[in-house]
């Protein structure tokens, strides 16, 4: 019973925690390559969130199908955010980026509100709708479950990308050092926009999977930001394989906080066991 | 170099630009300009102490809310608890803020850059979420300062706002004289030469974890003043209005605005928005809509955008 307990435990904060994972991923590559406090991440998983609704409630398009559509969007904005806004304030001394991402999620969270009202909203009769697999004796939900399964096929997607392709090679040398890479022939403006673009798109999945079984409303972004920024830090910044693994273990200690302690302080706990951790670790589970 | 901060106040445009602002309130009547006044006051002397540690060391920190928090609870609690006088609890806040900031300061100040700004983080969603669950301070509830007779001895004053101007006013220019004089001392140039390099600063011998530390407890204390000023002059305080994140990015984002790591920076950011933000929800707010706040991220946006050197690097160019 006990070993029941500690399974479902360790399964549901291990699904919840793949989906941390993928929010983190799209965070720590902006941050990796161009040293952004990306602070309107969150409400870019807001608006991915809502466009999911609204193709459903509309045009009764399931988030699943829509999800492409869900993605192409949120590239598209995470590229508009970076021409319009993130290559002006990219040579600014010190914080000037991130006063500007602040008023972007400012803008975005409150302009949410304006047009389609602070109500929770859900999508209610999904294909994958509320569903539960029983295996053993162990209860998954199968949204969940696949948007797990889904989060994480992305963020190998985002690692194979960075790590086995040219255009990763290029996003990874702009990383190391910009000038250098100016100089091989690499362009720069096109390769931040890119990876702005990618932060977006993983969002944008992760927002469209989670559709399935959570709840929007404008302000749902906050508490995402936080996660990812901590997940992000656990893992060591710009560290892709770290923000997978912190993901996980941020996943898992939530669920098991909100078990054994108290559904009130499962962050709190979240945030201690990061303090924790980087004292001991100061860049991170996987820093060097 | 002149190192007395009272220099400062014989510079004479210094002289009359305070002069104008202790006369401002009288030329009128309107109670929403004394309160704009009085949050310009408060929040400039805030973000003045966040420059302490963030902008003079560069060690951004988003946890400030913290030492707010504590400031104000401390002021309300003992008062209703122990009928102690706001002014003692104003003092006990800026001593535990201060030992606070000691606890965290020491582990916390190993961590470079973001790891550092999130740690802070971190301890500020901990504190908001402990202070909303201590029924001792009635918890996600919110805290009433009893109904008392108003005056000095129990700082509050319902009919009139003057007293908290200059109260505020008071504050102000202490904090001020003080940042100027920090600005100029060997301690400022201690926090610089970290913030410019942490380890050409350790090669010289300075002791960074010692400066940042003693650059902390003098925020945290200053923060910790703020917030018992703000807890006797609004009477209400629950963890949103004095622990959340929001209160820590708003001084942040003054400093920023204003030009981070100098002594006018912190006036000129919360002169641009504070009024922008009281008059735009006075004005607009009533819709319900949140007009006031999109207009006020689309101006933090517009601002950095246009204007990515802070207003002070506004008014150099204009200067050359």
């Amino acid at each position: 019973m006990d070993l029941d307990i500690l399974l479902q435990i360790l399964v549901s904060g291990l699904l919840m925690g793949l989906i941390f994972a993928l929010i983190a991923v799209g965070l720590t590559l902006i941050w990796g390559v161009m040293d952004i406090l990306n602070f309107a991440h969150g409400e870019f998983l807001m608006l991915a969130m809502f466009f999911s609704f609204w193709m459903f409630s509309l045009w009764a398009i399931d988030p699943l199908w829509s999800l492409p559509v869900t993605v192409a969007l949120l590239f598209a904005i995470g590229v508009g955010t970076y021409y319009f806004i993130i290559k002006k304030v990219l040579n600014a001394p010190g914080l000037t980026a991130l006063l500007a991402t602040f008023g972007l999620s400012i803008l975005i969270k409150n302009l949410a509100q304006f047009f389609w009202t602070p109500d929770f909203r859900q999508v209610q009769g999904a294909i994958l709708g509320d569903k539960t697999l029983s295996i053993f004796n162990l209860n998954v939900s199968l949204p969940e479950l696949i948007a797990a399964c889904g989060s994480a096929l992305i963020t190998y997607v985002v690692y194979y990308l960075i790590f086995r392709t040219k255009t990763g090679r290029a996003i990874r040398a702009a990383a190391l050092d910009r000038d250098t890479a100016l100089l091989m022939g690499i362009n720069i403006d096109r390769i931040y926009a890119l990876t702005f673009g990618l932060g977006g798109a993983c969002v944008g999945v992760a927002g469209a999977l989670l559709m399935n079984f959570y709840y929007v409303f404008p302000s749902v972004g906050g508490l995402f930001t936080i996660l990812a920024f901590v997940t992000v830090a656990l893992g060591g910044f710009g560290n892709i394989t770290g923000a997978f693994y912190a993901g996980i273990l941020i996943g898992v200690v939530e669920t098991a906080g909100g078990v054994f302690i108290s559904p009130v302080f499962k962050y709190t706990i979240v945030f201690a066991m990061y303090l924790v951790i980087i004292s001991i670790r100061p860049k991170g589970l996987f820093g060097w | 170099m002149e190192t007395s901060a009272l220099a400062l106040l014989k510079k004479p445009w210094v002289l009359i630009t305070l002069l104008v602002l202790l006369f401002l309130p009288f030329s009128t009547s309107n109670i929403h300009f004394h309160h704009v006044l009085i949050m310009f006051m408060l929040f400039a002397t805030l973000s003045q102490a966040w420059n302490v540690i963030g902008g003079f060391a560069g060690q951004v920190s988003f946890g400030h809310a913290t030492f707010f928090g504590i400031g104000a609870y401390a002021a309300l609690v003992l008062l209703k608890r122990f009928d102690l006088s706001p002014w003692v609890g104003m003092l006990i806040g800026g001593g535990v803020a201060v030992i606070v900031a000691v606890l965290i300061g020491y582990p916390v100040f190993r961590l470079k850059g973001h790891y550092f700004a999130i740690s802070t983080f971190a301890v500020a969603e901990i504190a908001e979420r402990l202070f909303a669950n201590w029924d001792f301070v009635e918890g996600a509830i919110g805290l009433p300062a009893p109904v008392l007779p108003e005056g000095l001895v129990n700082f509050m004053w319902y009919k009139t706002k003057m007293p908290y101007f200059y109260i505020a006013f008071i504050l102000f220019v202490a904090v001020l004289l003080l940042a100027y004089k920090i600005n100029r001392s060997r301690l400022g140039f201690y926090l610089r030469a970290i913030k410019q390099s942490h380890e050409a600063a350790e090669g010289l011998g300075i002791d960074t974890s010692k400066y940042k530390v003693i650059a902390m407890m003098i925020s945290a204390f200053l923060t910790a003043i703020c917030g018992s000023f703000y807890a006797q002059y609004i009477l209400f305080i629950d963890p949103p209005s004095v622990l959340s994140l929001d209160i820590s990015i708003k001084i942040v984002l003054i400093t920023v605005l204003g030009g981070a790591g100098t002594v006018i920076g912190p006036i000129l950011g919360a002169a641009i928005l504070i009024p922008l933000s009281e008059y735009s929800r006075i004005l607009l707010g009533g819709t319900g809509k949140g007009v006031d706040l999109i207009v006020f991220g689309a101006l933090i946006l517009i601002i950095s955008v246009y204007q990515p050197q802070g207003v002070v690097g506004f008014f150099r160019k204009i200067g050359k």
